[in-house]
């Protein structure tokens, strides 16, 4: 591996969270931006053509270094580390609204689901994958709620545009959606 | 009550981990997140075209559906309900033949479903995204990045005391004072009090006081005063603030 490489290597093992491109190429005054793509590119090989238990991905915004799925249940059974706990229906629905339409206000979310969401925004917002982002126009200027960089690593996305644009969902909407 | 707190899962965040079998029909409504998710999969049950919905028929089955909610929780169900029965009552209204200005009442019915049913969709693409990461583990998994702990610090005697002697040399001629400890005499206080009190039956603080005694010499006879009355050889008394303290003998102690 490349020094660079080994550096990537070293300071995406010591952070426990996904490290944006523009912190790496700041461990290496000399290193440029094709050069720290390189140097991903060739740490990712190393994981991938040697065979490793851990690799590395690309999600939230930065980079990281995670365990292969394929071990999760040892390690799940060992009790080494436990999975971070499933949403629900209803907060993934939310969730979903929230991540096409923001800004969004309450009101719009209860339209579209037809059923009260404030105990759900509370609980999103409290586990910081949500947050408000702009209040609104309207009467008493509702609170306008947006993703965070959170709900992007958790659900392992690189950007919002990951997600499958609305026109690309099999029901079209006839309505015009104000998407991102 | 278990059958009323698996209501509840509606509103929670988290998921409910136990996939116990539904018990009871209140169990197996909870797995709808809301009306329009009641709604589409009565539609999807019925095999019915979403533009052409036999509103009769479903608006039945869904009350049969709700008929067992908790009150609270239902509110949003009956909210559709009455919904449904107003659509179904105005798709009753006679029309004129041929009206083509005829609008279908169930037209924002059908538009928020498909909206509805796009949400879902959504959510199906979010939930294979959430299980995939949830699938890997970083080196930790934490809500919020810690400060980095502050690095130990290297430090010497020798650079403490070449730091002392720096600041000697600056500071000209410091001086340097010796503290010395002088200790009150309590005992010695009280046997003056005594003989005071021995010669006398009362008496004033001013008559235990010279006039320019040491501050030392005043708070070993205040102690001394203290620590006889403790004792009960002698009353103090103060009769208002400020004024001269009086000093009686104590009968008691006189008598023994």
């Amino acid at each position: 591996m490349t020094p660079l490489a080994k550096l990537l290597e070293a300071a995406l093992f010591a952070s426990a969270r996904p490290i944006p491109a523009e912190e790496l190429l700041a461990l290496d005054p000399d290193a440029s931006k094709a050069g720290l793509a390189a140097a991903l590119d060739e740490l990712r090989e190393h994981y991938d053509v040697d065979g490793h238990g851990v690799e590395l991905l690309e999600i939230g915004g930065g980079w990281q270094i995670l365990t292969r799925a394929e071990y999760t249940e040892a390690i799940e059974r060992a009790q080494l580390a436990t999975r971070p706990q499933r949403l629900s229906a209803a907060a993934l629905e939310t969730l979903a609204l929230i991540a096409y339409r923001q800004p969004i206000g309450r009101a719009e979310i209860e339209e579209i689901r037809g059923v009260s969401v404030g105990s759900v925004l509370k609980s999103l917002h409290e586990r910081g994958l949500i947050d408000v982002i702009g209040r609104g126009e309207g009467l008493g200027r509702p609170l306008l709620y947006g993703t965070t960089p959170i709900f992007l690593e958790y659900f392992a996305l690189r950007h919002l545009d990951e997600l499958p644009r609305s026109d690309e969902l099999a029901v079209a909407l006839r309505a015009e959606p104000r998407t991102l | 009550m278990a059958e009323v707190s698996e209501i509840d899962v509606g509103t929670d965040v988290v998921a409910a981990s136990g996939d116990a079998p539904p018990a009871s029909f209140v169990v197996e409504l909870t797995e709808f997140s809301g009306p329009l998710d009641l709604l589409l999969s009565l539609i999807r049950e019925e095999q019915v075209d979403i533009y052409d919905i036999p509103i009769a028929r479903v608006a039945e089955q869904f009350l049969a559906r709700i008929r067992t909610l908790q009150l609270n929780e239902a509110a949003d169900y009956l909210e559709m309900a009455a919904r449904l029965l107003r659509i179904k009552a105005q798709m009753l209204l006679p029309r004129a033949e041929g009206d083509e200005a005829w609008d279908d009442p169930r037209a924002e019915l059908v538009r928020r479903l498909l909206e509805y049913q796009q949400m879902r969709e959504v959510v199906d693409v979010l939930e294979r995204a959430g299980e995939d990461r949830r699938s890997r583990f970083a080196r930790a998994w934490l809500p919020q990045a810690p400060a980095p702990p502050e690095s130990p610090l290297a430090l010497s005697l020798g650079e403490l005391l070449a730091a002392v002697d720096r600041i000697l040399r600056v500071a000209k001629d410091p001086a340097i004072h010796d503290v010395v400890p002088r200790s009150l005499d309590v005992p010695g206080a009280i046997t003056v009090i005594r003989a005071l009190l021995s010669l006398r039956a009362h008496a004033r603080w001013t008559d235990l006081i010279e006039p320019g005694a040491e501050p030392w010499q005043v708070l070993s006879t205040l102690l001394g005063l203290l620590e006889m009355a403790k004792l009960g050889e002698c009353r103090v008394l103060q009769p208002t603030p400020f004024a001269n303290v009086e000093i009686t003998r104590d009968a008691a102690s006189e008598a023994a």
